[in-house]
């Protein structure tokens, strides 16, 4: 059985072009945070970008870096997760549609609307024939194509895929998920170590991945297991647990644990209750930084992934007061409004 | 490696039927399901047919006997009623006794409900609870929790080639000991958004839609939701399960030639094919019968008969039921792998409908009569929007 | 008929998007499609909803745009001979 290695990153994200966990300070967390566009002029011809929907510009950027990055070329797989894919062109379209009471409407919005579109554009700039897939699957949207890609390069004669997660903000979504508390207040405080309110803070970004079975030099980290599921069986402990066991692991063998903390009171409870399994560990969280949104947890994969390869838990992402002594076997653990959970179970290599 | 991936239960709604065998009798009686459109208010409504199911939301949260405070919208109830009827046909009782999956797929999502109340939730708060219905991972998770599972839940959409890619991926996690059994499959009910989407595309037709023939005019749309149990080979032995069909091969591949438009030699399609037979390794020639795509696009039609003209040295039997159904989008090939089993057990090929001139272009026509042959092996198509190609094999059992 | 060229240029460029154009590239004979100003059939279909909105003219046939979108002289030459706004 082959393995699976992280051997390029590319991104776009509410931080500058050139942030670095490790040197740069983060720009505060807002209620609404829009990601810092890089220019795409280099990357995609005007006659292309200029009907390219924000995510599918943020996806053929950060996917482009990730291929460089690994010096990959070509992805025998793209497999992308979303939430909501091309929302901003949903509205449009549905503006369009209310608005002109179903006249004099335009294709190019409803053809970017379609969830595939990023994987899709990504397959044309790169004309790449593989297999190409969208997951749709809220908050383990993005670990759904990291299960996909890891199950294919184990059992599958493959090598070399490109994986990534992207989402992206839209006005009228934003005063929607507002309305109903999904998204916080004007005003309200957003803190990740103790929040009061509860709603999160939306962002948007796009995180890409070359994963290979081989390793290189500049490998950042190995996926050893990946899994998702929409509702615990057995109470949250045992089964954490018994999937650290299956990988002939328990809790006290890693080194650092990552929780998709959103600053949303509600959500924190289910941090509380599995603290009690990773009370003596290093824990870590990012969401502060990258905003959070439902792929946001391929930010964390990056951040996770960077850490891995320097060995070193910056400050700015410490959850807990506890250093590691090493950084060899990293778990992220992701949820959202209890549902859409995954393990992610990562190994220096 | 478990080689072939044995079907154990099917589930299905559609314009031709609420349950297998209503969709089976439509079929071998040439009923078809297209009709006027009544149940959405849309301008569009005298220049289409489209394929609804007429039966109202209501019916539907009666059928399952859901609670009057519910958030399900249309694409929700169509995928819950047959992913229950899937897992009834396996007889299965007890959802979580082994690790069982779902695995589902959709392109309209809860945005036929989203396009009702869009813009007027502040006068009216009692719409709010469809926020939170609008994306498409959440009508898999209603499907799920409605059936009790506690598992591994994803969903797919590649526009319409989603469900075909739900049941690749469902067989391929079998295949390798990720999971007992997994309920795979599609849904998605018409809405005003695609209505629309579509006919900026102009690729509507006004008329019944006539696929694979020289003059056709473009797709009718159509609602449904279909979903197949696949289980492995342990799980069938030790509760001696009857086995439907297999799930032999299957390839996904990406045309990379245009958003929306097919490339004239069908390249996507010609390689989604070529890795399904060698999945099942199994040549073209055995291929007793072909349920293509043919949505009657002048486009379609064409790019997938060239591909099939290069990869088969004789093209096998074929013939499009959208002609029945409609296109039904995500669901669609769902509910053609559920046609394509009837055909296996029944050894019989569904007709064409509404084929009258050959294509100028191909040398090629499809079965216009039902036809009772053997049949061992179905090659199933469904080509999506992004070229996004994909190919089932199935065999008999 | 020079007011109409004008106009169409400049509404071809809001409609599809033309960022980096301006009325004074697009030459009336130029070919819109293909190498002169590199358009695909997703702006065709565009500016068979631009005939529609502006100047009332439907195509039932997709197809028909060829002909019409040739270049802009061959597009003003069928608006003015088939408005109805």
């Amino acid at each position: 059985m082959k393995n699976c290695y992280i051997n390029g990153i590319g991104n776009v994200s509410i931080q500058s072009v050139d942030f670095d966990v490790f040197e740069s300070e983060a720009a505060e967390i807002q209620i609404l945070n829009k990601a810092q566009q890089p220019s795409y002029k280099d990357l995609i011809a005007p006659a292309m970008s200029r009907r390219m929907a924000k995510g599918v510009k943020m996806g053929i950027f950060a996917a482009n870096k990730a291929l460089f990055n690994a010096k990959m070329v070509d992805p025998q797989a793209v497999i992308v997760g979303t939430g909501l894919g091309c929302i901003e062109d949903s509205e449009k379209f549905l503006d369009a549609i209310i608005e002109n009471d179903e006249q004099f409407l335009t294709p190019t919005a409803f053809i970017q609307s379609t969830h595939n579109t990023v994987a899709a554009q990504i397959a044309l700039h790169l004309q790449c024939k593989a297999y190409n897939f969208t997951y749709v699957n809220g908050a383990n949207s993005f670990e759904s194509a990291l299960f996909d890609a890891f199950m294919q390069l184990k059992h599958f004669n493959k090598e070399n895929i490109l994986i990534g997660g992207v989402d992206e903000i839209a006005p009228y979504t934003f005063s929607m998920y507002k309305m109903i508390g999904k998204v916080k207040q004007s005003g309200e405080e957003v803190n990740f170590k103790d929040p009061q309110t509860k709603g999160i803070a939306l962002a948007e970004g796009a995180t890409f991945f070359a994963l290979s079975s081989n390793k290189t030099n500049n490998s950042y980290a190995e996926v050893l297991d990946v899994m998702l599921f929409n509702a615990f069986k057995d109470d949250e402990a045992t089964e954490i647990n018994t999937f650290l066991a299956k990988n002939n692991l328990s809790a006290t063998d890693l080194d650092v644990v990552f929780f998709s903390v959103n600053a949303d009171a509600h959500q924190q409870e289910f941090y509380n209750r599995i603290n009690t399994v990773f009370n003596e560990i290093p824990q870590g969280y990012y969401q502060h930084i990258s905003g959070s949104y439902d792929t946001a947890s391929a930010f964390g994969l990056k951040v996770a992934a960077e850490i891995i390869q320097k060995q070193q838990l910056p400050k700015a992402v410490q959850y807990n007061n506890i250093e590691p002594n090493k950084i060899e076997k990293v778990l992220m653990i992701n949820q959202f409004n209890n549902s859409d959970f995954s393990f992610v179970l990562l190994s220096k290599c | 490696m478990q080689k072939k991936v044995a079907i154990t239960g099917m589930g299905i709604i559609s314009s031709i039927g609420l349950s297998v065998e209503e969709n089976f009798q439509s079929l071998i009686s040439k009923k078809s399901g297209i009709s006027n459109l009544e149940n959405i208010q849309t301008r569009h409504a005298s220049e289409i047919k489209v394929g609804e199911i007429k039966i109202t939301n209501q019916e539907l949260q009666q059928l399952l006997n859901l609670p009057e405070e519910n958030t399900f919208t249309r694409t929700g109830l169509l995928g819950t009623y047959a992913a229950k009827k899937a897992v009834e046909s396996a007889g299965i009782s007890d959802i979580n006794e082994f690790r069982t999956g779902l695995i589902s797929s959709t392109s309209v999502a809860g945005m036929d409900f989203t396009e009702k109340h869009y813009k007027k939730y502040e006068e009216h708060p009692e719409y709010q609870k469809y926020i939170q219905s609008h994306d498409a991972g959440d009508s898999s998770n209603k499907i799920a929790n409605y059936l009790g599972l506690k598992g591994f839940v994803t969903t797919i959409s590649t526009a319409c080639s989603s469900a075909a890619n739900a049941i690749m991926l469902g067989a391929s996690m079998i295949e390798n000991g990720y999971l007992d059994r997994v309920i795979v499959g599609g849904t998605d009910a018409l809405s005003k958004f695609t209505i629309n989407g579509f006919k900026t595309l102009m690729i509507l037709s006004d008329t019944y839609n006539t696929p694979f023939d020289n003059d056709r005019k473009g797709l009718n749309l159509g609602e449904a939701a279909a979903y197949l149990v696949l289980e492995s080979d342990e799980i069938i032995k030790k509760g001696n399960k009857k086995v439907l069909a297999y799930v032999a091969g299957y390839g996904n591949a990406n045309d990379a030639f245009h958003q929306t438009a097919s490339s004239e030699n069908g390249e996507g399609a010609y390689l989604a094919m070529k890795q399904a037979f060698e999945k099942a390794s199994i040549l073209p020639y055995q291929i007793d019968y072909i349920n293509v795509h043919g949505t009657a696009t002048p486009n379609n039609d064409l790019s997938e008969g060239r591909a099939m003209s290069r990869i088969f040295n004789n093209v096998p039997k074929f013939s499009s039921t959208k002609a029945f159904t409609g296109h039904t989008l995500a669901a669609a090939a769902a509910i053609e792998a559920v046609y394509s089993v009837l055909a296996l057990q029944n050894n019989t090929i569904f007709p064409n409908l509404n084929f009258k001139t050959p294509m100028g272009e191909l040398n090629i026509v499809p079965e216009t009569e039902v036809v009772q042959t053997e049949i061992n092996h179905v090659l199933s198509n469904s080509f999506g929007f992004g070229g996004n190609c994909s190919t089932l094999i199935f065999s008999k059992s | 008929m020079d007011a109409l060229k004008q106009e169409l240029k400049e509404r071809i460029i809001n409609a599809l998007n033309l960022e980096d154009i301006s009325i004074d590239d697009i030459q009336d004979n130029d070919p819109l499609f293909g190498d002169g100003l590199g358009l695909d059939s997703i702006d065709a279909l565009e500016l068979i909803v631009l005939l529609d909105k502006e100047y009332g003219i439907k195509l039932a046939d997709p197809k028909q745009g060829k002909e019409i979108f040739q270049s802009v002289e061959t597009m003003a030459q069928f608006v003015a001979a088939n408005r109805t706004k």
